[in-house]
């Protein structure tokens, strides 16, 4: 039977660059649509992911998978051939879990508000942000990636926003180094993957997508 | 090797219900640690030092944390009886996403509804119910979530039926009204021993509910 498998996307969705990179490193042929997120989201969107409307939506022979973490794990086990994104060991496997969770909850959130605030909120937001990348560094001790010698599940979970990280620090004007320099590193490494460097976009062209919602949302 | 499993538990935690039903489907033995939340236990602090939060699922000495990922795993660990999710990876694909529909709409509805007032805890309701209908549409005229059998978003959503008394009586709204369907569920589930075993009645939980509005609010 042939394969169909089609990623609605909107380039600086970190979210979306879990699933593209996931994509790829299963080496697996897919139609990537762009989709127009802040003016006019599809109609396949739309009947793919009612619930929220959101990207990114990974469409599997016309059946649609929504959110990226729950991606990362289906495109794990279909294409389970190749490159295994996560730990057979269900203990490991709750650790790399656990750890996307806490991704999830606390960077985003916090990373949004140094550029959405200013302020007390924004120095609150700064220093949070270096403890969660510090909490995030620890981890990763001294491993090459989050999965041990091999790019896997927390690190496709984390590199999405590297690409951000530059915006972040220049919007809130702020620096992660020293302390995070480490993660820096990881995140050099992991940018070596040819996966990695043609899913994120550059750090720039994230800033300028940064002052357009600022300009749209009349956030100074 | 003797294997021992604690539950770092808290009794009027819906999260804590998860990992005590899940427990009970797979007739794990294990030992339940009462946590005082006010003064949490070293054992705690050290299991979970990131979130400092219960359930924590402590298997052979290694710590698990998150509720859903501790059921994932407990279905993962025991895996030769009651299995949670579907053998194919779409139907497992689904089930994760409606349990993180539970965790992202349904688990912030309704702590609004019990631990707020005024227009915070009116938003809380309105968005409680349309979770509700969401969820009553996905349900269908299937038994369980899982289709046949009790599986991963049964157990999600299950426990929060010992908190419809306190959302009823906080909100000033009947559950019953707004989807038949839903407690008929809710009352399929509780016959099973796993379930009833693990969930507080509901007035206890209405008392709890209305301690907290009295200190807090």
């Amino acid at each position: 039977m042939a394969e169909e498998v089609i990623l609605l996307n909107f380039w600086p969705s970190m979210f979306g660059m879990r699933t593209m990179i996931a994509l790829k490193e299963k080496e697996v042929k897919y139609e990537h649509k762009e989709e127009d997120l802040l003016n006019n989201k599809s109609p396949l969107l739309l009947e793919s992911n009612p619930i929220y409307k959101k990207v990114p939506v990974l469409i599997h022979n016309g059946k649609p998978i929504c959110e990226s973490v729950i991606q990362v794990q289906y495109i794990d086990e279909i294409w389970s051939d190749k490159n295994p994104l996560l730990p057979k060991d269900s203990y490991q496997r709750a650790q790399a879990l656990f750890w996307a969770d806490f991704i999830d909850k606390k960077l985003y959130v916090c990373g949004r508000k140094t550029w959405a605030t200013k302020g007390e909120e924004l120095e609150e937001a700064k220093k949070e942000f270096i403890e969660i990348l510090k909490t995030l560094q620890s981890e990763l001790g001294d491993k090459p990636y989050f999965g041990g010698d091999t790019f896997g599940f927390v690190d496709i979970v984390l590199i999405g926003f590297y690409s951000w990280f530059p915006a972040y620090q220049k919007f809130g004007n702020f620096s992660v180094e020293p302390e995070c320099s480490k993660l820096m590193d990881w995140g050099k490494r992991c940018m070596e993957r040819e996966s990695v460097a043609t899913s994120l976009p550059d750090p720039e062209r994230v800033a300028g997508y940064i002052l357009q919602l600022k300009k749209r949302y009349g956030i100074e | 090797m003797a294997s021992s499993t604690i539950l770092l538990d808290y009794w009027p935690s819906m999260f804590c219900m998860r990992a005590r039903v899940a427990l009970r489907e797979k007739g794990v033995e294990f030992e339940a640690k009462e946590e005082d939340l006010t003064n949490k236990s070293p054992l705690l602090l050290q299991s979970n030092p990131i979130h400092k939060k219960v359930p924590v699922l402590i298997h052979n000495g290694k710590p698990v944390c998150e509720s859903l990922n501790v059921v994932q795993y407990i279905d993962e660990a025991w895996s030769d009886k009651n299995p949670f999710f579907p053998s194919d990876p779409y139907g497992k694909a689904q089930a994760r996403f409606w349990a993180d529909f539970v965790e992202k709409k349904f688990s912030d509805a309704q702590f609004k509804i019990w631990g707020k007032k005024g227009e915070e805890q009116a938003a809380g309701v309105k968005e409680f119910i349309e979770a509700v209908k969401i969820l009553e549409a996905e349900l269908g005229d299937k038994p369980y979530f899982g289709g046949d059998s009790f599986g991963y978003v049964d157990i999600a959503l299950i426990t929060f039926y010992s908190w419809f008394g306190a959302y009823e009586k906080f909100g000033n709204f009947s559950i019953e009204a707004e989807s038949p369907k839903l407690i008929a569920w809710c009352k399929r589930c509780m016959e099973k021993e796993s379930v009833s075993k693990s969930l507080p009645d509901q007035e206890k939980i209405v008392a709890y509910a209305a301690d907290f509005r009295k200190n807090n609010l």
